[in-house]
């Protein structure tokens, strides 16, 4: 596998493992708009997963047949639900990361990867768009929900640091520099916390580890329930 | 292209333009722009649709609604995808545009997507009326938001802009 390949698989499995995390919502969501929204949210990242995982080898394969030591999504992207305002700050960190990179990623020098990105580039914006808002209503509501929001961000906080993460492998042009991504990421999130009169968090130290396949232990568990029809069935079809 | 071939093209382009959208079936695959081209390939045709929505879940019954439709013709030939150039809401056609006005769905508000907190105008398919306002902006289906109209109180679809 290309530096390049190995690259796109990693983003994959962030649009994989974040998608599936939303899935989880279905059935569990505060209001029936809401349920819709993080359906919908869900089924654009495993949509952006097919076409990464498909343009790396077989999507069947690549999702449902690798062990938690070869996922290398980011440690963010698999962090339990927890409460409404728990999903809707991860998004938020998520999607202030995704929409600026997709962006970029149109003018990679890797044909497949320019398309694919000019698809996600729209959808991340309405998801950054919806995650906004939340916060925003959460952090600037009653004093019950500004307090889980701002427990949502000092605990998540530690896991953004790998959302920067520089791949110096690759090939020069197919993808952007991580670290021009951050003044914009940090720039969203910022404004979005400031209108929430959430506070951000001083701390400097940071977890590390996804994109080398050394997860927190809910990725395992995830995976458990997400491979466990193929697994059991392999090549089962409908 | 030989004449029987150039023939063949063209008949499976009338073939296949017809196929619907199954989730807006007002609309056929070429209002909505995901009919790409019809191309020969030796003695078969190739059709070329594009994705609306990375993860759109009509598009596995659109590829299948075009192979029947090929079949049903006569005509040889196989579906493939293509991701670029990327489908935006561009590639509506106006009479695309009209169709989805007259089934009750609004039609993506022209001038791109608004900004991070910005506000749009969209009239009500029903009334008219542009008092409108968002209910989600996720609805029915990856490519449609929940609005509602406070004129006739209806609610309704917008196709949103991509």
């Amino acid at each position: 596998m290309s530096p390049l390949q190995r690259f796109t698989l990693a983003r994959a499995d962030d649009a994989l493992v974040l998608g599936h995390r939303l899935s989880e919502w279905i059935g569990h969501g505060p209001i029936l708009e809401e349920e819709m929204a993080l359906g919908n949210i869900g089924l654009d990242l495993i949509g952006q997963a097919r076409s990464l995982y498909q343009s790396v080898g077989d999507e069947d394969q690549l999702a449902y047949f690798r062990g938690a030591g070869e996922y290398q999504n980011l440690l963010l992207t698999e962090q339990p639900n927890g409460d409404f305002g728990h999903t809707m700050v991860r998004q938020l960190f998520y999607s202030a990361y995704a929409d600026p990179f997709w962006r970029q990623m149109m003018g990679s020098t890797d044909p497949t990867l320019a398309a694919i990105a000019a698809k996600s580039e729209k959808e991340s914006a309405y998801h950054l768009r919806h995650a906004s808002e939340w916060v925003i209503r959460l952090g600037d509501g009653t004093d019950e929900s500004q307090a889980r929001a701002q427990q949502a961000v000092d605990a998540l906080w530690p896991y953004t640091g790998e959302l920067f993460a520089a791949d110096p492998d690759l090939p020069l042009g197919t993808a952007p520099d991580p670290q021009t991504l951050r003044p914009v990421w940090s720039a969203t999130v910022g404004a979005v916390l400031n209108r929430a009169t959430l506070r951000v968090p001083g701390g400097a130290w940071m977890q590390s580890g996804g994109r080398t396949g050394r997860h927190t232990e809910h990725l395992s568990l995830l995976l458990a329930v997400m491979q466990s029809v193929p697994r059991a069935h392999p090549g089962a079809v409908w | 292209m030989t004449p029987i071939l150039a023939d063949l093209v063209e008949r499976a382009r009338v073939a296949v333009a017809a196929v619907c959208d199954p989730e807006i079936p007002v609309l056929t695959i070429a209002d909505l722009g995901v009919l790409r081209d019809v191309v020969g390939v030796g003695d078969a045709v190739e059709v070329l649709i594009t994705p609306t929505y990375s993860g759109c879940p009509a598009m596995g019954v659109i590829q299948f609604d075009i192979e029947l439709a090929l079949a049903a013709a006569g005509i040889p030939g196989r579906v493939r995808t293509v991701l670029n150039p990327a489908w935006t809401t561009d590639w509506l056609t106006d009479a695309g545009r009209d169709k989805l006005l007259a089934y009750g769905i609004a039609p993506p508000p022209a001038g791109g997507r608004r900004a991070l907190f910005g506000v749009e105008t969209v009239a009500c398919p029903r009334c008219g009326s542009i008092e409108t306002g968002v209910l989600s902006e996720f609805g029915s289906t990856s490519c449609k938001a929940l609005w509602r109209c406070l004129a006739c109180r209806e609610p309704f679809d917008v196709f949103k802009c991509h």
